[in-house]
C-alpha cells in the first residue's frame, strides 16, 4: 500500500458520486487516471484492505429487521456453533470477543418477524441461548478510518 | 423537529420492486467499470438515467446510508477494537449517548436492552485504536464524560472476524 492507495481509501470512505463516469471524477480529484483507480480498488479488495466497495443499505429503512445478538459458547463447541451461525445468510457479521459472551453477530432479515425465527432456530440447533440486543436508539454511526 | 424529519424520511423510504432489484444488483458491490451505473441499469433492465435517479432518491431518503469503501480496519492497523458497554442511568442515556457520539474516535453508539442479571449494560460504544493502550485511553475519556451516571462498564475486544459480508437481501421468487 503506497500513498496513492492511502489517499484512495481515505477519499472513498467519504462517499462516491452517482454520475455517468464517477471513477473518472474521483480519479481526477486524486490526480490519477481512471484506469489506475479501477485497478487499485480491485487490488485493495483482493488484498482485503477494503472489505467492500459500493452502496451501504440501511436495513430498517428497507422494512427489514436488524439486531445484535450474543452467545456464550464453550470452547469445545465454538467452531461448530460458529459454522452453524455463519451459514445463515441473515448473519451479516460475526465477531469473536473476549468475554463470557464470546460470539457477537449482526442479524439482518427481510422482515422484523424473521429475527425471532432465526434466533429460535439457532437456539434449537446449537442448544445455546441467544441474547437479543436490538438497538433502541442510535446516536452515531460512521467513523472514517485513516489509512 | 428532529423526530418530524425522521418520520418524513421513513415515509419516503418505501422501496418498490425495481429498487429492490437495484439493491440485489449492488449489495455485493458497485461494478469496477468506467460507467458502473450503466452496467447496473443494464442488469436491472432500466435506463441509466432512471437508475441514477432512483439511487439518488434512495440516498436522500436514507435507504442508502452512503456509497463508498469499507476498509478492513484490522488491515489498516486498527487492531485494538473494543466494544465498550456501559450501565448508564435510563434518564440520562439519550443525552449522554448524543454527546459521546460526537467524539471523533467513536464509530457506533447505540442504546440496547439490558439482560439482567447477566448483562446490565444499556449503552454500546465501539472504540477503535492501533493498540490496547490507545483504546484504553479512549475508554477512560468516555468514563469521565459519563461520570456519576454510569454504574459499571466493560470492554469486549474482538479476537477474530468470523464473518463479514454486510447486508444481503435474498433473491425473491420472480
Amino acid at each position: 500500500m503506497d500513498a496513492v492507495d492511502q489517499n484512495i481509501i481515505n477519499t472513498l470512505q467519504q462517499g462516491f458520486p452517482i454520475s455517468e463516469c464517477p471513477y473518472e471524477e474521483v480519479a481526477g480529484q486524486l490526480g490519477i487516471s481512471e484506469g489506475d483507480l479501477l485497478q487499485r480498488i480491485q487490488d485493495l479488495l483482493n488484498a482485503r484492505l477494503l472489505t467492500r466497495f459500493g452502496p451501504m443499505y440501511h436495513a430498517e429503512r428497507l422494512g427489514g429487521g436488524l439486531t445484535l445478538a450474543a452467545m456464550a459458547i464453550a470452547e469445545q463447541d465454538f467452531q461448530s456453533v460458529s459454522e452453524t451461525v455463519n451459514k445463515y445468510p441473515e448473519v451479516a457479521h460475526n465477531y469473536r470477543r473476549e468475554h463470557q459472551l464470546n460470539m457477537w453477530f449482526v442479524l439482518a432479515t427481510e422482515t422484523p418477524q424473521r429475527i425471532t425465527q432465526v434466533i429460535a432456530d439457532i437456539e434449537k440447533k446449537t442448544g445455546y441461548p441467544v441474547y437479543n440486543m436490538p438497538k433502541e436508539e442510535e446516536f452515531f454511526v460512521g467513523l472514517k478510518f485513516e489509512a | 423537529m428532529q423526530t418530524a424529519q425522521h418520520n418524513k424520511l421513513d415515509a419516503q423510504g418505501q422501496i418498490d420492486a425495481i429498487d429492490r432489484r437495484i439493491i440485489e444488483a449492488t449489495q455485493a458491490g458497485l461494478p469496477l467499470v468506467s460507467r458502473p451505473y450503466h452496467a447496473v441499469a443494464e442488469q436491472v433492465g432500466i435506463a441509466p438515467q432512471e437508475l441514477m435517479q432512483r439511487m439518488q432518491a434512495m440516498q436522500a431518503s436514507g435507504v442508502i446510508r452512503r456509497i463508498g469503501a469499507v476498509p478492513n480496519h484490522y488491515a489498516l492497523g486498527y487492531k485494538a477494537n473494543g466494544m465498550s458497554v456501559w450501565n448508564v442511568d435510563d434518564e440520562r442515556v439519550t443525552e449522554l449517548g448524543q454527546r459521546i457520539g460526537q467524539l471523533e474516535f467513536v464509530s457506533h453508539c447505540y442504546r440496547r436492552p439490558r439482560h439482567c442479571p447477566d448483562w446490565p449494560y444499556n449503552l454500546f460504544i465501539m472504540v477503535h485504536g492501533r493498540s490496547r493502550a490507545e483504546t484504553t485511553a479512549k475508554v477512560a475519556r468516555i468514563a469521565s464524560l459519563l461520570g456519576q451516571y454510569q454504574h459499571g462498564h466493560d470492554v469486549l475486544y474482538s479476537s477474530a472476524i468470523l464473518k463479514k459480508t454486510g447486508l444481503r437481501l435474498k433473491r425473491q421468487e420472480k
